[in-house]
């Protein structure tokens, strides 16, 4: 089966500093992949181009088969507009390590006004998902919360089923629970674990919880340098890696 | 001199009528600038230099330049192009495109104070550029203008006498009149300062109940 993730030759750098150097890197539909590695690594950033944030100086990126950043026009590949971007963003779903809900709307509203707004589902509907989702993530209580008024883990929360609505396919982890106070971490994990469970949903998870990326990944991806250093299996990667790179990188944060 | 109390008292009715004109003057220009200055603050976003150099040139023009000469530009050169429009009209534009120019830099800060996540938010979400600017950055970049573009009105409103120059009958050209039919000014002159006293007052407490509001 074809990857619904694919990354080829990418590059990409802020002024003198690359951070994405000829990076490729494929995911299955469904599979559940952790970016692990040091800081600056690039691993955000990877995030970050597929879901647009960032353009890239090189390479493709192509998205359930179809290329994010050109389009076709005829036989040729053109640079994407945005219509394109659209239509090919509309697979993918972000959360983000600041949470970033929108604090003059309530929590159901954060939920359901984009469904409304990008989807042009109805008003009914679209609260029916939103309350379905709040359900889910355990926030059947918070509906017309301000998110200012809510705990971190609660904002990550809103922030999950909010990413959801949309119904993406591919979901994108970055650092989801770095910006939380430590007894805040399990409930956003908690979450993380019930949609791990959903066979079709393909998540891509940046994190630094590294018993949590062995517990649900199906893939690890050690980054370095902007590249990927090593790569497979958890049980892999974590007992036995191949790279010294790594070996080192997970004795220092696991003794950390 | 003295100050002809009766006299005052019967000329009274007559500047009131006509701070009525002030005050439409104020509100029409404040619209325009409102909308002129939303766009030239989204045009000097753009990433396009084509569109926001010239735009920022031209609000650096007309900062720069008196507000009484683009009235007067507007009002006695255009006629010469063809392009002759009542003083009213004259009076609201160059007012509304004057104070544009400033409410643009209003409008920049407070999009400017919007956190970047909000957009990133907004991207990952899939809106549209005129969605997310709509439904998600506007309506949080607004509230804290709110008392500085009230100021802006204010001190919009204390300009419109500036409009007596193109033969708006407003306050202070019917002031003038009143005055020149007896060469007395005393009076006249002083019921239009406390006229724009009176009403400055009335709207800076408006503007103070506002921020309460706003703040909490």
């Amino acid at each position: 089966m074809s990857p619904i993730v694919k990354l080829t030759d990418v590059r990409k750098s802020f002024g003198p500093l690359t951070v994405l150097d000829g990076l490729n890197m494929e995911v299955a539909q469904g599979e559940k992949v952790a970016l692990i590695g040091p800081s600056g690594s690039g691993k955000s950033t990877v995030l970050r181009t597929i879901m647009t944030l960032e353009r890239i100086n090189g390479g493709e990126i192509e998205i359930d088969g179809e290329p994010l950043w050109h389009m076709k026009k005829g036989d040729r590949l053109v640079p994407a507009n945005e219509a394109h971007l659209r239509k090919v963003r509309s697979k993918v779903g972000m959360v983000f390590q600041q949470f970033n809900l929108f604090p003059h709307w309530t929590v159901v509203k954060n939920v359901m006004n984009p469904v409304r707004s990008v989807l042009g589902l109805p008003a009914k509907e679209a609260r029916a998902r939103a309350e379905e989702l709040l359900a889910l993530v355990g926030l059947k209580d918070k509906h017309h919360e301000y998110p200012g008024r809510l705990s971190g883990g609660q904002q990550q929360r809103v922030a999950i089923a909010r990413a959801l609505a949309l119904r993406p396919r591919i979901m994108l982890f970055d650092e989801v629970t770095s910006a939380l106070d430590p007894e805040l971490v399990g409930e956003v994990l908690n979450v993380l674990r019930m949609l791990a469970h959903e066979h079709d949903l393909t998540m891509i998870m940046v994190t630094h919880q590294m018993g949590f990326a062995r517990e649900i990944a199906d893939r690890v991806l050690f980054f370095e340098n902007g590249r990927i250093a090593e790569a497979g299996k958890p049980e892999k990667v974590f007992t036995r890696p191949d790279s010294e790179r790594t070996r080192a990188f997970l004795n220092a944060v696991l003794q950390g | 001199m003295p100050f002809d109390i009766e006299y005052a008292r019967a000329i009274l009715p007559l500047l009131l009528k006509a701070s009525i004109i002030t005050i439409e003057a104020t509100f029409v220009s404040m619209f325009v600038a409102l909308i002129g200055g939303l766009i030239l603050a989204l045009a000097l976003r753009s990433h396009l230099r084509l569109i926001s150099w010239p735009i920022w040139a031209v609000a650096q023009f007309i900062r720069s330049t008196p507000l009484l000469i683009q009235i007067y530009f507007l009002f006695f050169v255009l006629p010469d192009f063809g392009i002759t429009l009542p003083p009213f009209t004259t009076g609201v534009i160059a007012l509304g495109i004057h104070y544009s120019c400033y409410i643009a830099e209003v409008y920049r800060a407070g999009l400017e104070s919007v956190p970047k996540g909000q957009w990133e938010a907004a991207v990952a979400l899939n809106y549209s550029r005129a969605r997310a600017m709509a439904e998600i950055i506007l309506p949080q970049a607004l509230p804290p203008m709110v008392p500085v573009l009230t100021n802006y009105m204010i001190v919009m409103f204390k300009d419109t006498p500036i409009l007596a120059s193109i033969t708006v009958i407003e306050l202070m050209q019917t002031a003038n009149i009143i005055a020149s039919e007896r060469f007395l000014y005393v009076e006249p002159m002083t019921l239009v300062g406390l006229i724009f006293l009176a009403m400055s007052l009335i709207a800076s407490a408006g503007v103070r109940i506002l921020e309460g509001r706003l703040a909490r």
